[in-house]
């Protein structure tokens, strides 16, 4: 196990501590690195512009996990819910597109939202003769587009606490006079919250730090943190300003984990005592 | 789970709604592919001539060329270090917070920080950037998910066979050639198989860590360079084979290794 661990730390943790480091340096005048220590850098993502930027990531990022947990979840709870001899294969083609290659799922959006798109075509073939909207280059099309990329995972996660749950816990609250409604409500919902919980920090860390889908789908229309690094330092020439966004990045991702791990230890703290 | 007739048909709605979601823009790539016209107008009739033209096309060959070298090259050392790592993790049973945190950090970090990290060490030390970096840095994520995939198969590993081995005078080498390795063998491959596909696939660490110029540019780094131009037939061609790529690696991957593939 050594040569691996070597790898790792040479590839990954030296990496990522070097650009905790440069985070703390001063930007030479000609796009270089100076180096006197100093805390501008990180001031400088809470000046209200680049705030502005990571609110609205934080929106995008947010409205798209709302929705790929909801459709998610749903799709979990139908798969758990066919026969049992069934459920691999389900499961199995709800996570296959998420293993093809992520600019081609990206890109078949840009193929169904464009202006001559294949939404735009179905509108006009349904007897629409109205202005179509524009969709692509929007943050809805940004939104779509990671729902769409994100949502076999959320599938994966929503269903494993709901193919162990024990089939006699809901057996037993129908007998005892519960509504459906109600039993899924106070009996499957509260079991399940390990998976959504897992599902939607996936997705939310996924989504905000996010570079491709709105350089493809957002058309450059508007910025998200991801693409605020790649200007830092690709175009802008900015690396230690970059190495701050993407600690602010990392922090973030951290929390919601340490959140996760907090909530998870909760859920089954609470269900134990139950029992 | 006890259900009425009214319940099932529901579920069945909503399964059908969300698989066609799921399935429907990557069909509508793969017969556009063959559309002769080659524009989602208009059926024109079937035809591989797009697939032709990707063949005539120096840029797509080249590109194809370096990312079947790093996916392979990457994928070779990340299985054997891989697999090293999860035996040796799952022998010592001493699990420390840390070490997992390691192991388990490059499946989780978002690419844009790892990318840029490994950019920013690359230039510093003064590293001459190509396909040699895009590799390196692949057997970063590629190993963990090797590890991932072997440690699931290793959970209801029967280490008295070890013990055997060992009592019968073997060395620790020859117990790890002939006896560990063959009955992991099935998680190996499926590993391998995953790892090549995420490195066929991979987009972002390869753009920031392939240096200047056009020798060292990726399948995936072509795509994107093209999509920015807008919708080609070349592209919906191109977008189907690597598609049908990670769907046989993945199914092959399921095949030789039933059920064990990370998260299921």
């Amino acid at each position: 196990m050594a040569p691996a661990l070597v790898w790792l730390t040479a590839l990954m943790v030296v990496p990522c501590a070097l650009l905790l480091a440069l985070a703390f340096f001063r930007r030479g005048i000609y796009g270089g690195i100076e180096y006197t220590l100093t805390l501008e850098n990180l001031a400088l993502v809470f000046d209200p512009l680049y705030a502005g930027i990571f609110l609205k990531s934080a929106t995008i990022a947010g409205t798209a996990t709302l929705i790929a947990v909801v459709l998610g979840y749903a799709a979990a709870y139908a798969i758990a819910s066919m026969p049992r001899r069934h459920q691999p294969m389900l499961l199995f083609l709800a996570v296959l597109p998420f293993w093809s290659n992520y600019l081609v799922r990206t890109y078949a959006w840009i193929v169904l939202l464009n202006r001559e798109g294949l939404v735009t075509l179905l509108a006009r073939s349904l007897g629409y003769e109205g202005e179509m909207p524009r969709l692509l280059y929007t943050e809805s099309a940004v939104v779509i587009g990671l729902v769409y990329n994100y949502l076999p995972f959320v599938i994966l996660a929503c269903y494993a606490p709901l193919s162990r749950m024990n089939p006699e816990l809901t057996e037993a609250s129908r007998d005892l006079g519960a509504s459906a409604w109600t039993t899924f409500r106070r009996v499957t919902l509260p079991q399940s919250v390990p998976g959504i919980v897992a599902g939607a920090v996936f997705v939310f860390v996924l989504s905000i730090g996010n570079f491709v889908t709105p350089a493809l789908l957002g058309g450059g229309q508007f910025q998200m943190i991801g693409n605020l690094i790649y200007a830092q330092f690709l175009t802008a020439n900015d690396w230690p300003f970059g190495a701050a966004l993407s600690m602010v990045l990392i922090a973030i991702m951290m929390l919601l984990l340490f959140a996760q791990t907090y909530a998870g230890d909760r859920a089954s703290g609470a269900n134990g005592a139950r029992r | 789970m006890t259900q009425s007739r009214l319940e099932l048909r529901l579920m069945l709605l909503i399964l059908s709604a969300v698989f066609a979601f799921l399935y429907i823009p990557i069909s509508v790539l793969f017969a556009l592919s063959f559309n002769e016209g080659g524009l989602p107008t208009a059926w024109t009739g079937f035809s591989t001539k797009w697939y032709g033209e990707l063949l005539r096309n120096d840029d797509i060959l080249g590109a194809a060329r370096n990312t079947l070298v790093v996916a392979l090259v990457s994928t070779a050392v990340a299985t054997v270090l891989g697999t090293l790592l999860a035996i040796g993790v799952e022998i010592r049973r001493r699990k420390g917070r840390v070490l997992e945190t390691v192991i388990f950090a490059p499946m989780i970090i978002p690419d844009i920080v790892l990318a840029i990290a490994l950019l920013s060490m690359f230039s510093l030390i003064g590293v001459r950037m190509g396909l040699q970096t895009i590799i390196v840095s692949h057997v970063v994520f590629n190993l963990a998910f090797v590890c991932a995939v072997v440690r699931a198969r290793l959970r209801n590993f029967d280490w008295s066979i070890v013990e055997a081995s060992a009592d019968l005078g073997a060395s620790a080498l020859t117990t790890l050639r002939r006896v560990i390795v063959p009955a992991l063998l099935p998680a190996i491959i499926a590993g391998a198989l995953l790892a090549f596909t995420l490195s066929v696939d991979e987009f972002i660490i390869a753009f920031f860590t392939a240096g200047a110029g056009r020798s060292s540019i990726t399948l995936p780094m072509q795509i994107f360079a093209m999509i920015r131009f807008g919708v080609t037939p070349e592209i919906n061609a191109l977008a189907t084979i690597v598609m049908s790529v990670s769907f046989i690696a993945l199914a092959l991957a399921q095949r030789v290794n039933r059920g064990a593939l990370p998260g299921q």
